[in-house]
């Protein structure tokens, strides 16, 4: 059983970066063997350039071969139910299926695409920055700004009614919550897809203008009820607990680095480059999907056997002194695309413009709103997620 | 590295390969461009020199490695 009391060595922190034990472990020998949060045993990559390797080869590094996680002393997964679990789940698959899946995607999600949603996603961030003025301080950065933004940008692109985003929010809350038992994660993963199957239904009825209904449209004799549940809800639960995160958590960042925070006033043409530098920086996502290896792989010095569970961690990756010069150093003037924190290979994060669209328009408008925003009390971090990130931080201007 | 003589490079994107993630378009946005489907179009297989650097950025980045240089 896992001791809850230690998150596992890929999941740990010491506030905005990996746990010094996590960087020793990429300075030193790289891989290691580690026990992941289900008790299990797996390999971590924790180097940059092996990092990318791994991601880079899904014919070696399978994402499609990894089972499906079971509490523990429960029956395996029957064939039915990991089918059902599988279906249309991206990160789930391997090409060519996943390449047949991402590709109904791309066009939702092309640069050209993005600008057209420019326009509301500013009136998204502007009514909310309008409602937390009103309010006055102090306010919640997550609760008044960072979770609701993104929440309400993928709902309207998605085409999922706004009246269910609450009951939504608080279930994919649970669904990445590793403190929880694994018997209440599944059971809000149940919840999650039982609501999007539910959505999906209404969808193939009549069919709108939003992303769901652009797939029904498209794709949807190609695709099962329960395919179309599984893009759903990954979608969904992808666009809600990553963007939040990073936009409280990037807030927090510039406001502890008033140097950065200063440069970014006075210069906001540098936004696309801080946005780059905070992701590589705070590198939220801790490790994106476990992967089997198909064969016999080398990485670093390690020899790894077949039908082992490989790890990435991102954040060590992205402060490797291999990657850019003074890696632990918040430097918003580099702002390379080079980093991993999108992840790398053919499961690169497929929101990923989107995401950058949000930030870039986020940041400057909250900094530009209220110039003498600061913290108004303890942020409150939740380290033990799948996505790190704040569960509160107080501001006042 | 193409040394002093070599021959200049030329660009190819495979577009069975790509995943439409976009990235080369943010690197250089003269060279390659998306169609509708998101995925990836070549504007200009020989880069002018001033994009060179850029367009060797984009090939290592793209995350489906779709994109490589070809030394003619």
């Amino acid at each position: 059983m896992h001791d809850m009391s230690a998150p596992p060595l890929h999941m740990r922190r010491d506030g905005f970066g990996p746990a010094p034990e996590l960087s020793a472990l990429r300075d030193d020998e790289g891989v290691a063997r580690i026990t992941t949060v289900f008790g299990t045993e797996a390999w971590l990559v924790t180097r940059f350039e092996d990092v990318r390797t791994v991601l880079s080869h899904p014919e070696l590094y399978s994402n499609a071969l990894v089972p499906p996680f079971r509490p523990p002393g429960a029956p395996p997964a029957g064939e039915e139910e990991v089918a059902e679990v599988r279906a249309g789940n991206l990160l789930g698959s391997d090409p060519p299926e996943h390449t047949r899946l991402r590709r109904m995607l791309t066009p939702e999600f092309t640069v050209r695409r993005m600008r057209r949603l420019e326009p509301r996603i500013r009136e998204i961030v502007d009514g909310h920055l309008d409602a937390m003025e009103r309010g006055g301080p102090p306010a919640d950065l997550v609760a008044d700004f960072a979770l609701p933004v993104p929440s309400l940008v993928i709902c309207e692109l998605l085409g999922v009614p706004y009246g269910d985003r609450e009951g939504f929010q608080r279930t994919s809350r649970r669904m990445l919550d590793v403190a929880l038992p694994l018997e209440e994660r599944a059971a809000a993963g149940s919840e999650a897809r039982a609501y999007i199957t539910g959505l999906i239904r209404t969808v193939r009825e009549n069919p709108g203008e939003d992303l769901f209904g652009m797939l029904v449209r498209e794709h949807g004799d190609d695709l099962t009820t329960a395919e179309l549940a599984g893009i759903g809800s990954l979608l969904l639960l992808a666009g809600h607990e990553t963007t939040a995160n990073m936009l409280s958590l990037g807030t927090l960042a510039l406001l502890r680095h008033p140097d950065q925070l200063k440069l970014l006033r006075d210069e906001p043409e540098r936004i696309d480059a801080a946005v780059e530098e905070l992701m590589r920086w705070l590198s939220i996502v801790h490790s994106g999907m476990a992967k089997v290896t198909t064969a016999e792989v080398r990485l670093g010095d390690r020899t790894i056997g077949p039908g082992e569970v490989v790890l990435c961690s991102l954040p060590a990756a992205n402060r490797d002194p291999a990657l850019v010069p003074d890696p632990d150093q918040l430097d918003i003037r580099r702002g390379a695309i080079g980093h991993v924190a999108f992840g790398h290979g053919v499961h690169h994060c497929l929101g990923a413009p989107l995401a950058r669209l949000e930030m870039r328009i986020a940041f400057p408008a909250l900094l530009r709103r209220f110039p003498g925003l600061r913290l108004a009390g303890d942020p409150v971090y939740r380290s033990f997620n799948v996505v790190y990130g704040l569960s509160a931080m107080p501001v006042a201007w | 590295m193409s040394g002093p003589g070599a021959g200049t490079p030329r660009i190819r994107a495979d577009r069975e390969v790509c995943i439409g993630a976009g990235l080369c378009v943010m690197t250089a946005e003269d060279v390659f461009d998306q169609d509708d489907d998101g995925l990836v179009v070549l504007l200009e297989p020989d880069p002018p020199p001033a994009a060179r650097e850029r367009v060797r950025q984009a090939v290592r980045n793209c995350p489906s490695g779709a994109l490589s240089l070809v030394e003619e």
